[in-house]
């Protein structure tokens, strides 16, 4: 009996440390692309990749298809999946950290590149990145290695933008001021003299978030520290999830 | 029968009554009438969903016409809320439609409106208020100088099933911008009408590459010789050209023919070549123009201010200061019509925001909303408006003023409120009001439109994804896009109204004639128990 129950415990350990032991994130299944892969996969290709959600825009249907635009990343770099295929329903389920594959195309469009007409199938494991400090890379060819990454500015001064009636300001409604409360925000950041226009993506962050109402308090002048997800359009274009007072 | 019996089966009666009565769905809205009179002791507050072209001008001339308006009519409020995409107001409104939360007055395409028509009294038909004598066109009553008569053909695109829905706001065409300085480089004249031949021919030649990959043309790895900015334009346009089917004022579907699949080919060909693509596919047109990587961009006449070396409003980081003459980004922008198969009797589409009122309970509020709406023809506001893009107004005086004919004028004398561009683009539609046309509305003609962009969308995408396009992919696109849009399956009817939907399912009877029965055995069965109950009582006294 007493040798019975040891067997049984001895066993028990076994299966609860494999349940425990971590799947090692920048593994792929069969048939799967690394990284690198996808990196070097010609535009208008196939491609299939394993990531894990970061953000996600608000899903929505376009005749009668639903859809929504993920943040994925693994270790090694990012995939930003445009207008995915997803019900409700599996949307729901692609909270941060959950793994998936994604078959589509590589794309690009305004310089950000991304898998379009995607589809995907939730897997098991879980990994979330850390923001990666990219402040040193601004204005140099490698920023956009990271492309679409989680990564954090350190340090930034808030610049002037022009309101629609040329006025300073710290931010505005959409690029250039015709918007209204709950579109995008844009506002312009600077280092060493050189100044970027960084993004609330209204999709992603809307008017109801900490930092949808962190943009709206900035003032010129102020130093920030920033998080978000390098996106691109025509250049660097960060759609920011966080905007804190600089250290 | 005693009298308890009588009541109780009479109270069953009614129940039942009740019952099945519920079941034919929310009271609809009464049509709307004119009231005698605009009350203006009450307030009112009204909601005006917009459009504009993320052009900052665009919103403050909405927010100055919106503070004017409240001037003159104190007792009116309008909430403005903007919106860059004519789809997203169209999904908005269909949410909104089932809760009776539509907005008062909304920035629309007929074809949208088409859909909305599908519930009873849902849009206001505008014949009698325009035609009002106190609150019209040439109104008496009103509290500013009365817009005047609205240019016909413009007016007349309103129309659905013969009934006034919409009122145009602006009106603009496509436009052909075009890299000039690329054109003479590859050894070309731009002629006045470009025809699809020439621009095929140059957009191929523009494509040629070195061993490297790098475009002889530009010396860089990027270039889209020929990119369309609206594919469902670039079909309909097409077909229209050719004489070719497309629908019909019946809700007759009539795309999915030969002429339409040879015009397929041979966008598939040239995509094929890297000579073609569209801005869903690869980005805005105007962009690829400003950075010397695009010949040939097709957009509105709306969208004129993008275009361009000069061009006031980019997206594009290119230097427009101390430009060198063999700089990529230094070149002469040509405007013209967009390309003919007939280039003696061009044909384009014409388009632009209309403006629709939504039905209300209060026919005061549907009045003030009225009034608000007609302002916008107003000379102030349509001088304004048509003055941030290609747009032309859609008043003969407002068209007609010394103000307007002045600004026409002077084209090329700036690089912002007289951009050269701009002009030229606007002089085209204005040039061309006689070959301008628009398609059948009905319910579903709005999907049709997204079906026949999707068609060139999917071949180009295709192409470039190098699947084979043949007969076998033809019919597939063609049974797909069926699918997708649901053009097997519309009701077609060009009249107003709410749609005919035919004959109950044999199921549906079945299923409505059971619950009934079901009401009218348990309303039996209370009042047999409610009577048995009754006599035990009495038999007990």
């Amino acid at each position: 009996m007493k040798r019975a129950m040891a067997l049984v415990l001895a066993m028990v350990l076994a299966l609860s440390f494999a349940a425990c032991a971590k799947d090692d994130p920048s593994k792929k299944s069969e048939g799967v692309m690394t990284y690198a892969q996808y990196d070097a996969a010609a535009l208008d290709t196939e491609v299939t990749i394993e990531a894990y959600v970061q953000a996600k825009q608000s899903w929505w249907e376009d005749q009668g298809k639903g859809q929504a635009t993920i943040y994925t990343q693994d270790p090694d770099g990012a995939y930003f999946l445009y207008n995915m295929a997803c019900t409700k329903a599996e949307y729901d389920q692609l909270t941060v950290g959950t793994k998936i594959k994604v078959k589509g195309f590589k794309s690009a469009w305004s310089g950000e590149v991304e898998i379009v007409d995607a589809t995907f199938e939730i897997e098991k494991g879980t990994w979330k990145a850390t923001a990666k400090d990219v402040t040193a890379l601004l204005g140099t060819d490698d920023l956009i290695k990271s492309q679409n990454q989680f990564v954090t500015f350190k340090g930034m001064t808030v610049e002037a933008s022009k309101d629609a009636d040329g006025n300073d300001v710290a931010f505005l409604y959409k690029w250039n001021g015709s918007g209204q409360d709950g579109d995008d925000l844009y506002f312009n950041v600077s280092l060493n003299g050189a100044t970027y226009t960084f993004t609330v993506e209204s999709y992603l962050c809307d008017n109801t978030t900490d930092v949808y109402k962190a943009v709206k308090a900035l003032n010129i002048g102020d130093k920030i520290d920033m998080e978000g997800f390098l996106y691109w359009y025509e250049g660097v274009n960060p759609h920011i999830t966080s905007v804190t007072p600089a250290k | 029968m005693s009298m308890v019996r009588k009541a109780a089966l009479l109270l069953a009666a009614a129940l039942l009554g009740a019952a099945l009565s519920g079941c034919h769905g929310a009271r609809s809205l009464d049509p709307f009438a004119i009231p005698d009179a605009f009350d203006e002791s009450r307030a009112y507050e009204i909601t005006f969903w917009a459009k504009n072209d993320t052009n900052k001008t665009q919103t403050a001339i909405y927010e100055r016409a919106i503070a004017e308006f409240e001037t003159l009519y104190p007792n009116v409020t309008v909430n403005l809320r903007l919106y860059t995409d004519y789809g997203r107001i169209y999904n908005d409104v269909i949410t909104n439609i089932a809760t009776r939360t539509t907005p008062n007055v909304c920035i629309t395409y007929p074809d949208h409106i088409a859909t909305y028509l599908t519930g009873a009294n849902i849009v206001v038909p505008l014949d009698s208020l325009l035609a009002d004598a106190r609150y019209g066109l040439h109104g008496s009553a009103l509290r500013y100088t009365p817009p005047g008569e609205v240019i016909p053909q413009f007016l007349g695109e309103g129309a659905i099933g013969g009934v006034q829905y919409a009122l145009p706001f602006m009106r603009s065409t496509e436009a052909c911008y075009i890299n000039k300085t690329f054109v003479e480089k590859l050894g070309y004249t731009v002629p006045d009408v470009l025809t699809w031949d020439f621009i095929w021919e140059v957009a191929d030649a523009a494509a040629a590459k070195d061993a490297d990959g790098t475009y002889l043309l530009n010396g860089q790895k990027v270039m889209l010789p020929f990119i369309y900015k609206s594919t469902d334009n670039m079909m309909i346009q097409a077909l229209r050209q050719q004489g070719a089917d497309y629908s019909t004022p019946e809700g007759g579907i009539g795309i999915f023919n030969d002429t339409t699949k040879a015009f397929l080919y041979t966008v598939a060909e040239h995509a094929g070549r890297g000579a073609f693509s569209t801005f869903k596919f690869s980005s805005y047109p105007a962009n690829f123009l400003n950075l010397g990587q695009c010949v040939f961009a097709v957009d509105s006449t709306a969208g004129s201010t993008w275009m361009g070396t000069y061009a006031p409003l980019s997206d594009v980081h290119a230097p427009v200061t101390e430009l060198d003459d063999d700089d990529l980004f230094h070149f002469e922008t040509a405007v013209r019509p967009v390309p003919q198969f007939d280039p003696a009797h061009p044909q384009m589409i014409s388009q632009g925001p209309s403006v629709c009122i939504f039905n209300k309970d209060d026919p005061q509020l549907v009045l003030a909303s009225w009034l608000f709406a007609q302002y916008l023809l107003t000379d102030g506001v349509q001088i304004a408006y048509a003055e941030t893009e290609g747009y032309v107004p859609v008043t003969v005086a407002a068209q007609g003023s010394a103000e307007y004919r002045e600004y026409l004028s002077r084209g090329g004398e700036d690089n912002d409120l007289h951009y050269g561009v701009k002009i030229a683009a606007t002089q085209l539609l204005l040039d061309h009001i006689g070959d301008t046309f628009v398609t059948p509305v009905f319910n579903g003609s709005a999907s049709l439109r997204d079906a026949a962009g999707q068609m060139i969308e999917n071949v180009n995408k295709s192409v470039r994804r190098h699947e084979t396009v043949d007969e076998a992919y033809m019919e597939k696109l063609y049974g797909d896009v069926t699918a997708l849009y649901r053009l097997n399956s519309r009701g077609a009817s060009a009249s107003a109204g709410r749609a005919e939907l035919g004959p109950l399912p044999a199921m549906s009877v079945g299923l409505l004639c059971t619950l009934g029965a079901v009401w009218l055995l348990l309303g039996a069965y209370a009042v047999r128990q409610a009577v048995k109950k009754h006599k035990k009582t009495a038999a007990a006294s």
